[in-house]
């Protein structure tokens, strides 16, 4: 462990805010805790949208970004002048203040998401006692944006898209509160900070006590990254801007920076729920083996979430856009009771004694939930090989 | 009365008077949603953050996307104008009932103690307190919010049946 | 002004606009957000009490505000399907034209 490099960040805070003024301290402290994730995040979000690109392009058997820069990299910069220096048109019909207001409201939230994400150790903008239910009032707000940005356009394609996201972005937000409850019952905290604390320790080299190491916490950890799929209206959840039916969904009518701001606050939601993943079941900044804590607490958080990102951009090359009534039938009569279950596979794990047994009695429920709802959702229809018709 | 708070207030005043007045429902609807995010912030700064923070997931993430769906649903702006008596006689009588509120508030000799907050544990004494003195409360709004998903859905269903 | 006379006041305000909201408005979707302001001073006087009364770590007045928010949600649900559902048969939500059960 090298305290120097782990703490390196709070100990220039801590310097910073020792060396101003005493009246404004408060303000240095709360300035040196913002302007970090102000630049950090929408950096990551710079090299996620090449990054996606160029996987995606590699997916699909094509080159992707590669003239401007070194690979490509400078693609963002590239996009981000574009989309400054183009005309922003506001329709005649809209509704300019909402309209306006809509993609700051999106932004805006998502920053807001990150206040009680742990970075790293001692790296948390607000250890608030009620952490989580922040993260989601904040998300809840995310969803009254996108429903401003529909209707404000005055287009149907606007308000449709903006309809089907605001219907999938709450009907996911069930199985998302409740796949995290089953954490936060298990870490017997809503602080972010204590359930992190709470995975810490390991079994000789293995993280033994990542919640996602337990039946219902690798259950619960699917579930959850479903969800996020869907609360970040990510495929194969973009039936909101799924372009072939609605344009470009609830944002059709936006262009320029506004756009540009739409397409942030989509990627910062993405980021902020990744980030929840890793602090609820994947141990928060901690080193995934016992002889890698050498390495800074801040670096283990990133790695983990552009592995997130990865399987993000991984789903969305391999998976076809699902129809409206699957999304919600998947929602509420698959998602919904599987977090149930897990929600009491969680608590009979937390009475019994360890051991194997513990494992078997846990994993059972949940198991025998998914063949029962896997087989009767699906209709006694059987999966075959597909035939193709026509690409032959 | 700290100066957050009072900014708050005024907000969420300003906020309520919008949302009772202006002409789209939508408008109206998102002005609700100010005035209620603006209670959250009074709340926090009362220093009840759970309830802060419950307030804004259910009423931001849940009941003005609700009524925003319901303003959708039923295409319901209000085309001609009030009757000039009925809002006469409406603001008269919130008026009143404003005034005798505020004589009682002034009047009656509320007494504060003084005594300093408990921020420490207060989610666990929260959680404690509604798994132990007040489960029986809790089943019954479990219960009853069982009732209210089914019964929506049976009642917003209706129509379906008949044209099946 | 004492904090908590402060925080009545608000809250009275904010119920009389509500009242005068619900009396004065047509639709019923505003007579709703009407009952909902009404709601939520009487949230607010909650807190307030148990900010500045005797016992605040009895976390009553907490507790009654989030069954209070509970069960203003349950409502929120039920009376809007019940407004859609109004609207299917009458083809409006405007209050006064709602007179069919008049003799």
């Amino acid at each position: 462990m090298t305290p120097a490099v782990d703490q390196i960040f709070v100990n220039i805070k801590h310097w910073a805010v020792f060396h101003s003024p005493a009246a404004m301290r408060p303000a240095v402290s709360v300035l040196l805790s913002i302007v970090p994730i102000l630049a950090v995040f929408p950096g990551l979000f710079a090299v996620t949208t090449v990054l996606e690109r160029k996987g995606l392009a590699r997916m699909q058997n094509r080159y992707g970004p590669n003239r401007v820069g070194p690979f490509g990299f400078l693609q963002p910069l590239a996009d981000g002048l574009k989309s400054l220096t183009k005309e922003d048109i506001v329709p005649t019909g809209a509704d300019r203040l909402t309209h306006f207001l809509a993609p700051l409201l999106l932004v805006m939230t998502a920053f807001l998401e990150y206040a009680v994400i742990p970075i790293g150790r001692n790296m948390t903008v607000a250890n608030l006692d009620a952490g989580v239910v922040l993260f989601f009032a904040a998300s809840a707000a995310m969803e009254l944006s996108i429903f401003m940005a529909g209707w404000s356009s005055r287009n149907k394609y606007s308000m449709l898209g903006a309809m089907r996201a605001v219907a999938q972005m709450i009907s996911y937000e069930a199985p998302l509160i409740l796949s995290s409850i089953a954490v936060v019952m298990t870490a017997g905290s809503l602080s972010t900070v204590t359930i992190v604390e709470k995975q810490a320790g390991y079994w000789g080299v293995w993280p033994y006590h990542w919640y996602v190491f337990t039946p219902w916490g690798l259950a619960g950890f699917i579930l959850f990254m479903i969800c996020a799929t869907a609360e970040s209206n990510r495929s194969p959840f973009d039936l909101p801007e799924g372009e072939s039916e609605i344009i470009a969904g609830y944002f059709t009518e936006y262009s320029g920076f506004k756009f540009a701001l739409f397409f942030l606050g989509e990627y910062l939601g993405m980021f902020a729920i990744s980030g929840l993943a890793i602090t609820l079941f994947l141990g928060g900044w901690a080193a995934p083996l016992s002889f890698l804590t050498f390495i800074p607490s801040w670096i283990w958080f990133f790695a983990k979430l552009l592995a997130l990102i990865a399987v993000f951009i991984w789903v969305r090359g391999t998976l076809p856009r699902l129809r409206m009534d699957q999304l919600m039938n998947f929602a509420w009569k698959f998602m919904l009771p599987m977090t149930l279950v897990v929600i009491l596979s969680a608590g009979i794990w937390r009475f019994l004694p360890q051991g194997v047994a513990r494992w078997l009695i846990c994993a059972v429920p949940i198991a025998i939930l998914y063949i029962l709802l896997g087989r009767s959702l699906m209709g006694g229809r059987k999966l075959e090989k597909r035939t193709y018709r026509f690409a032959e | 009365m700290s100066v957050p708070f009072l900014i708050l207030a005024a907000i969420t005043i300003a906020a309520a008077v919008a949302a009772m007045t202006l002409r789209k429902l939508v408008h109206c609807a998102l002005a609700l949603a100010v005035c209620l995010v603006g209670l959250a912030g009074l709340y926090l700064d009362l220093g009840a953050e759970f309830v802060g923070l419950a307030q804004v997931l259910v009423y931001v993430g849940a009941v003005v996307i609700l009524i925003v769906f319901a303003i959708l649903l039923t295409r319901s702006d209000e085309h001609q104008s009030h009757g000039s008596s009925r809002i006469l006689s409406g603001v008269a009588v919130s008026a009143c009932v404003f005034g005798v509120l505020a004589w009682a508030v002034v009047t009656s000799g509320t007494k504060e103690s003084p005594n300093a907050m408990l921020p420490q544990g207060a989610m666990k004494q929260i959680g404690v307190a509604l798994m132990q003195r007040y489960v029986l409360p809790l089943e019954i709004v479990g219960l009853l919010l069982t009732a209210a998903l089914i019964g929506a859905v049976v009642i917003a269903m209706e129509e379906k049946q008949n044209t099946k | 002004m004492t904090p908590l006379n402060g925080c009545l006041l608000i809250s009275a305000l904010l119920f009389s606009i509500g009242l005068g909201g619900a009396l004065t408005r047509r639709s019923a979707i505003l007579v709703l957000i009407g009952i909902e302001l009404m709601l939520n001073a009487a949230n607010l006087n909650f807190i307030a009490f148990w900010r500045y009364g005797p016992h605040p770590e009895a976390m009553t007045g907490v507790l009654f505000v989030i069954f209070s928010i509970a069960i203003a949600a349950a409502e929120a649900a039920v009376g809007l399907a019940l407004i859609v559902s109004i609207y299917r048969h009458a083809k409006t939500t405007d209050l006064s034209r709602l007179d069919s059960m008049k003799g």
